[in-house]
């Protein structure tokens, strides 16, 4: 586990020191991106001068991961806001959009999943399959709008954009946030039912299953209490692992829905030159992504003692 | 499982078929009897589909179905393209990581990590934004690079469940290099193990520039992209569904054969590798 940590960790800071790079060797002047074009050569200087542009990169680095780890992640060029303070506004409600969706997909997952599995091949199996091969095909950006179309446009039941913040009142809040979870659901409903579809089919073939039956168990006994467990361990890596491609989702759909979150402050830097702001927004999801992937390394080990017990061994 | 006599679908045949259609189109659509994509003088704007303008018109006047199909062009390409190209570069790592292992399979590994970790679709956005040349070549660039990670871990997980066969083991034994062996006799074994992974990515990328274009980061007007079009006409939904829907259908149906084409492969091959 603890080398499993450290190579996290290195990964961690070859992804900062590429996203620094990169956003600081690639074309695009970040003096003419701050001051705008009819700046003056002395505005210029001051600026370069008060960026440390001219330092060498390996110094500019070194001097913001200092200041990252005390959690001072530079100014935004563009707004002149404490990059971290901006974060801290935003992410909240990315991570409430991510959380809401997750739960959304896992609970029209499951059911899907197991209402496929057991009875593999009946019509029912197909059906769902060929729904979620729909889903699976269906890209994000496109239900969103799909579902601005319907819901909000035709019917009329939702905004067709803005974000409630929870003080306003959790219901008005879970509102405006329903429809882009929705959207970011759909997907991962497909993923996940498929693979744990899979595992389900493989797990009711064990010798445990059969015994659980002939003991006359119900169905839906055997299913929660003996089957679930042992099938779950292929969802949850892939929940771990799929959480870049919701970041992706989350930036389409935060500027299709206009949510003040992460996503859409990820492009508005990347549109506006805003170095700082974008690197702190790297640090910030591939923390996360590293984070989630140990969380689920762990939960292996919750759901699967023998996964446990080779760890204990193999040291 | 019937795998003696799995005979292919008509949902696989609707899906050739489609992209086969699409395809001839979007090659020939100079020659197509087809009003010029940039043309505003098509119809009149957001017009329903008409005897002149089969699917309607954009918010601009411009024929909806002429667009759709030069739109076709930059995602076919692109999807086509990016997915052939981290396929020989990400194929090439991961089978020498997988034969070779070592440092070179620590090394693969790890840059497939640093690859994945990366939010690959900021990423993107990203290189797209600040190298400001929004051409084709960029995007097919710029995509590749989402599926190298993934390409080099899949097909160097792939090579290592044939590195240690017994029939490489034996080629090895009569004195063959690993040059020869690699190529002929792991190559052969891995190729088809990943093509329907490959035909599956193609979808992704198509998609992953449908997203680029929807934020204006794609090939730059006035190159039609149906991400683009969908951007365009999305301010106008309530007066038009047709700008939307259109590029939308097409973008849907193109990803759908995609998708059902690779399942149908995966089923014949016997095999669930997973949804990575």
């Amino acid at each position: 586990m603890s080398r499993r940590l450290l190579r996290l960790l290195a990964v961690l800071v070859a992804v900062t020191a590429a996203s620094f790079s990169m956003v600081s060797l690639l074309p695009g002047d970040t003096v003419t991106a701050v001051l705008g074009e009819r700046a003056s050569e002395e505005d210029r200087a001051l600026a370069r001068e008060e960026l440390h542009l001219d330092d060498p990169l390996p110094l500019r680095y070194a001097r913001w991961v200092g200041g990252a780890v005390t959690g001072d992640l530079g100014i935004s060029y563009r707004t002149r806001q404490p990059v971290a303070e901006a974060l801290g506004q935003r992410i909240g409600v990315t991570l409430e959009l991510v959380l809401l969706s997750q739960l959304i997909a896992l609970a029209l997952a499951i059911p899907m999943a197991v209402l496929g599995a057991l009875r593999p091949g009946s019509w029912l199996d197909r059906t769902l399959s060929g729904t979620q091969l729909a889903m699976l095909a269906t890209p994000t950006f496109l239900v969103a709008i799909a579902l601005v179309a319907i819901f909000a446009v035709q019917l009329g039941w939702f905004a067709t954009t803005g974000y409630v913040p929870i003080g306003d009142g959790l219901f008005a809040n879970l509102k405006s946030l329903l429809l882009p979870s929705l959207a970011l659901a759909l997907e991962q409903v497909a993923l996940y039912a498929r693979v744990l579809r899979t595992d389900l089919i493989a797990t009711f073939d064990q010798d445990f299953i059969w015994h659980a039956r002939a003991k006359g168990n119900s169905t839906a006994r055997i299913v929660l209490r003996h089957a679930m467990r042992p099938s779950s361990i292929g969802l949850v890596t892939l929940a771990g692992i799929t959480f870049g491609r919701m970041i992706g989702g989350t930036v389409l759909v935060e500027t299709i829905f206009a949510l003040p979150g992460l996503g859409r402050f990820t492009i508005d830097a990347i549109n506006n030159r805003d170095f700082m702001a974008l690197q702190g927004a790297v640090v910030v999801m591939t923390v996360g992504f590293v984070v989630l992937n140990v969380v689920a390394d762990l939960l292996h080990g919750v759901i699967d003692p023998r996964i446990r017990s080779q760890r204990a061994t193999a040291r | 499982m019937s795998a003696a006599k799995h005979r292919w679908g008509v949902a696989v045949w609707l899906s050739v078929g489609w992209l086969v259609v699409l395809a001839l189109a979007a090659i020939f659509a100079d020659v197509l009897p087809l009003y010029d994509p940039a043309d505003t003088r098509a119809g009149i704007p957001l017009s329903i589909p008409t005897s002149q303008n089969w699917l309607g018109t954009d918010q601009l006047g411009r024929d909806l179905l002429s667009r759709t199909i030069y739109g076709a062009r930059v995602s076919l390409v692109v999807g086509l393209a990016a997915v052939v190209l981290s396929s020989l570069v990400g194929g090439t790592i991961g089978v020498l990581a997988g034969y070779l292992q070592r440092t070179v399979e620590a090394v693969s590994l790890f840059t497939a990590d640093v690859l994945m970790a990366f939010p690959s679709f900021l990423l993107a956005a990203s290189i797209v934004a600040f190298t400001d040349s929004r051409g084709l070549l960029t995007v097919v660039l710029v995509i590749a690079l989402l599926y190298l990670g993934p390409t080099i871990r899949i097909v160097r997980a792939t090579t290592l469940s044939y590195a240690n066969r017994e029939f490489v083991t034996a080629a090895r034994s009569l004195g063959a290099t690993s040059g020869r062996v690699i190529r002929r006799e792991i190559v052969p074994n891995v190729v088809p193990t990943t093509l329907s992974l490959a035909i599956v990515a193609i979808a992704g990328a198509i998609v992953a520039e449908g997203g680029l274009a929807y934020l204006n980061l794609s090939v730059a007007p006035p190159t039609p992209t149906w991400g683009s079009m969908i951007a365009a006409g999305k301010p106008k939904i309530d007066q038009s569904l047709y700008p939307v829907l259109v590029p939308g259908l097409a973008l849907f149906l193109t990803v759908l054969a995609l998708t059902l084409i690779g399942d149908a492969i995966q089923k014949r091959q016997g095999r669930n590798l997973g949804a990575i």
